[in-house]
């Protein structure tokens, strides 16, 4: 199962970053195999639609589960459609590492 | 006809079913003012939760108005229970419940369960010892 965490960086050691359409990078974890991605939010300077965008692309890379630390209407709207799990946490003192420690 | 009122999403209805002053003067019972749940909520959201009115409208699924008004009618529900020390009872309103969201008990992270996935175990630390979010009144 592949998950994302939105992350403020492309390193495992980037902070957790707690809004999901503005995150500038998406981590895609593969549960599987143990291997990490990263991929660059193209909209994260669009005006608006931006949550809807990064759900289209959770979507795309074949996520089940998001974690992030909110989500917006919109998005909450396409990853429910989509069957994809959303995992909001709270506390931003943490890296994209000690996220996917916690779900190993 | 006047425009339906869009029902305001809340997370968890209050705890309690009123406030009642007590050890007043003036003998007689001086009725009560209908708290709704919308109304409970916004007070939480933005005097608790410390939300701004923006974010506090896009979690209730209204716009920024439509919650200014409602935060509005709240407080002064509630000034003037205190005033005129009346009793604050809760009312169900315009409201319905966020039923898909869960919390989990040991590490705090709140979750969804999409249809895709049959076990009720927290999506972080795999705990079984979660609730919905509305179910922990």
């Amino acid at each position: 199962m592949k998950t994302i965490i939105t992350s403020a960086g492309n390193k495992l050691s980037s902070q957790f970053e707690l809004r999901f359409g503005r995150a500038e990078w998406f981590c895609l974890y593969d549960e599987e195999s143990g291997k990490t991605s990263f991929h660059e939010n193209m909209h994260i300077d669009d005006g608006h639609g931006a949550g809807p965008k990064a759900a289209e692309k959770a979507y795309e890379l074949g996520a089940a589960k998001v974690i992030s630390g909110d989500f917006g209407p919109k998005a909450k709207d396409i990853l429910t459609q989509m069957d994809i799990q959303m995992v909001i946490v709270d506390n931003d003192n943490q890296t994209v590492k000690d996220i996917i420690n916690m779900i190993k | 006809m006047p425009r339906r009122r869009k029902l305001r999403k809340i997370v968890a209805p209050p705890g309690f079913r009123g406030y009642k002053p007590y050890g007043f003067r003036g003998g007689r019972n001086n009725g009560h003012v209908d708290l709704l749940y919308e109304e409970y909520e916004a007070i939480k959201l933005v005097d608790y939760d410390l939300m701004n009115h923006l974010e506090a409208s896009s979690l209730m699924g209204i716009s920024r108005p439509t919650f200014a008004r409602i935060y509005e009618s709240a407080r002064r529900k509630i000034a003037q229970a205190l005033a005129e020390s009346r009793e604050i009872r809760t009312v169900y309103g315009n409201a319905y419940m966020d039923k898909t969201w869960y919390i989990c008990n040991d590490c705090n992270a709140r979750f969804t369960i999409p249809d895709s996935i049959n076990h009720y175990t927290c999506a972080i630390c795999k705990s079984e010892n979660i609730s919905s979010v509305t179910s922990n009144n």
